[in-house]
């Protein structure tokens, strides 16, 4: 209030049509209401979140009953979802599917971006496409054969079948990447040749260098993908509970703790709440990444 | 010496050809094995029946099959709804959220990271949450709208209700589509809209004459991949299905996706119950077919903005 009064006073001292103090009091009407619907949006993107959470604190009892707010705050819900279903093996799976799963992408989609950004042959831009059209396709159209192809490896029923592949390069990735290589200009690969350096050690020397913040992007997007999947290992691992990751343990929670809404909701923050840490974390490396580019650049 | 100047370029470039294709090769074999390879014997096997066990010659059965089974049809106009309705809300709530933090003053950083974090909770664990959420019984949300004196649906119980349940599930993850139409908004030369309010414009006119045209790659590329992704739709609404109805999904269960009565039915979710549930592997090769010459034709419009759009730049 006092700010506004002392910004109404300064406007006197300067000489002004009376259309300007309009034109201000309009602007400043217009900040207050795009404030409050920015305001109304954030809660109600937020609701959603804040209902789980104090749900996955109530006792079963009251999930089932229309109080909203937690009668006592059983933080021992969270124990009691380990305890009552196999949430650390279905942990553990997922750190495998997604750890090697991203190693693999990274290993093995590089050099492909590296050569896509980097030479100058026919069949460059087929090449890349292709890559565009391996990213938009879905995995269900070629499903029936390739699962038989592992079905014969004797590996349905293991994540095996998600993880080997990315061995082989992973479209999307090696879009992102490829995209984020043809920004580093040519200038420092051509020294790098002057210099007498071969692919391999330019790709080592300067690429890699150079790509960090694209690679550490393209690694956590790859993560999160594997984290969150569900088709896959839908198809692959849902036979075998020993191989189940937490997607497929969250999907099927409610169906074995069906009166336990504070259990599934307990387990559904487990499942999300790494995502978003990892999200807070990487933020600033992005942040830093995107600073470094710049000062080089 | 003036052809030794010209062969020298040639003859690298040659040898760069050669040495691409030796580090595209890894790739090369993967698109091989895990896509070509494959494809061609889903062609193959759409013209036998096959259940893992046992394989014989069909003929056409499996294409004549596919235009009487009434799911395929169901399945086709609950995707026609998702391009309809569900990829335009979230085009347009993500176009009208990135302006309005165009417009903001005070705590845009915050803001910003409060619609996009929505967009990181992983699909299951979001779709269950709005399952709960939404459960007419005792969900917060049918308890909110009866304080304004509405009585709320059965979300993700009724038929009628499914789809614009996921709906408001797709608005609220649409953070990823914002970022992208910020940054498209950002790019967009301050002078236009200078320009543009000398010549008496308001903000309807700016952003109609002056937004719209400069966004428009970016807002075509979204509808299009939009589309794409609608065609591929099948997470949440297999978890919707499932929890809604409380049924567990494993081989040998009696689950059969869509639930309530066929709303949340779509082609890759019939295409992975006739393969490998009901093991009808020839039946789902077909399916297979079909879902890859409808998204072969939107990726086929990506492809063509994609060149329009490096053209333009």
């Amino acid at each position: 209030m006092t700010l506004t009064v002392t910004r109404g006073a300064r406007g006197t001292h300067a000489v002004r049509p009376p259309a300007s103090t309009n034109a201000r009091a309009r602007r400043r009407l217009a900040f207050v209401a795009t404030h409050a619907v920015a305001i109304a949006l954030a809660l109600m993107f937020l609701a959603p979140l804040v209902f789980v959470a104090l749900t996955a604190l109530m006792t079963d009892e009251q999930a089932l009953t229309s109080r909203l707010w937690p009668d006592s705050w059983n933080w021992s819900n969270f124990a009691e979802v380990f305890a009552k279903s196999d949430m650390l093996g279905w942990t553990l799976n997922t750190f495998l599917y997604a750890g090697l799963g991203t190693l693999f992408t990274l290993v093995s989609s590089v050099p492909v971006a590296y050569a896509l950004a980097r030479f100058r042959f026919r069949g460059r831009r087929p090449a890349f496409l292709l890559v565009i059209t391996m990213m938009m396709l879905p995995p269900q159209v070629v499903a029936v054969p390739v699962y038989i192809l592992w079905a014969r490896f004797d590996l349905t029923g293991t994540l095996w079948p998600l993880i080997l592949p990315m061995l082989l390069g992973d479209a999307f990735s090696i879009f992102l990447l490829r995209q984020f290589l043809i920004t580093i200009p040519r200038e420092y690969t051509e020294a790098a040749r002057v210099d007498g350096c071969g692919d391999f050690k330019t790709l080592v020397r300067v690429i890699l260098p150079m790509a960090r913040p694209g690679i550490a992007a393209v690694a956590l997007f790859q993560f999160f993908y594997c984290w969150n999947d569900y088709y896959g290992p839908l198809l692959y691992a849902q036979t075998n509970e020993h191989a189940w990751t937490l997607s497929l343990g969250l999907a099927s929670f409610k169906a074995f703790h069906s009166v336990q809404w504070n259990l599934t909701m307990a387990a559904t923050l487990l499942v999300t709440a790494p995502v978003i840490i990892v999200f807070f974390l990487a933020q600033r490396v992005f942040i830093e990444g995107v600073t470094l580019t710049g000062v080089k650049g | 010496m003036a052809s030794h100047v010209h062969a020298a370029p040639s003859r690298r470039r040659r040898s760069e050809g050669l040495r691409a294709l030796a580090w595209l090769s890894p790739w090369l074999a993967g698109f091989a094995i895990f896509f070509a390879y494959p494809l061609a014997s889903t062609v193959y096997f759409s013209f036998h029946r096959y259940d893992l066990f046992t394989l014989e010659f069909a003929g056409l059965d499996n294409y004549r099959y596919l235009l009487r089974d009434e799911r395929v049809w169901l399945s086709a106009r609950n995707t026609l709804w998702l391009v309809v309705f569900m990829v335009p809300a979230q085009v347009v709530f993500a176009l009208a959220l990135a302006q309005l933090v165009t417009r903001l003053k005070a705590g845009v950083g915050l803001f910003r990271t409060v619609f996009y974090l929505p967009s990181l909770v992983p699909m299951v664990a979001g779709t269950v949450a709005f399952v709960f959420l939404m459960n007419p019984a005792t969900g917060p949300w049918n308890q909110l709208l009866a304080l304004a004196g509405v009585s709320g649906p059965d979300w993700f119980g009724d038929p009628a209700w499914a789809k614009p349940s996921l709906t408001l599930l797709a608005m609220w993850g649409v953070g990823n589509l914002m970022v992208i139409f910020l940054a498209a908004l950002l790019d967009v030369p301050k002078q236009l809209y200078e320009a543009a309010a000398l010549d008496g414009a308001g903000p309807w006119r700016q952003f109609r004459s002056v937004t719209l045209p400069m966004i428009s790659p970016v807002l075509m590329f979204s509808a299009i991949t939009g589309v794409i992704y609608a065609l591929q739709y099948f997470t949440q609404a297999m978890i919707a299905s499932r929890v809604a109805s409380g049924a567990t999904d494993s081989p040998g269960s009696s689950f059969v996706p869509g639930y309530p009565d066929g709303a949340l039915l779509t082609l890759p979710q019939h295409l992975f119950h006739a393969g490998f549930r009901d093991w009808s592997m020839g039946y789902a090769s077909v399916l297979a077919l079909l879902l890859f010459a409808t998204s072969m034709v939107f990726t086929l419009i990506l492809l063509r903005q994609f060149r329009r759009a490096e053209e333009l730049a």
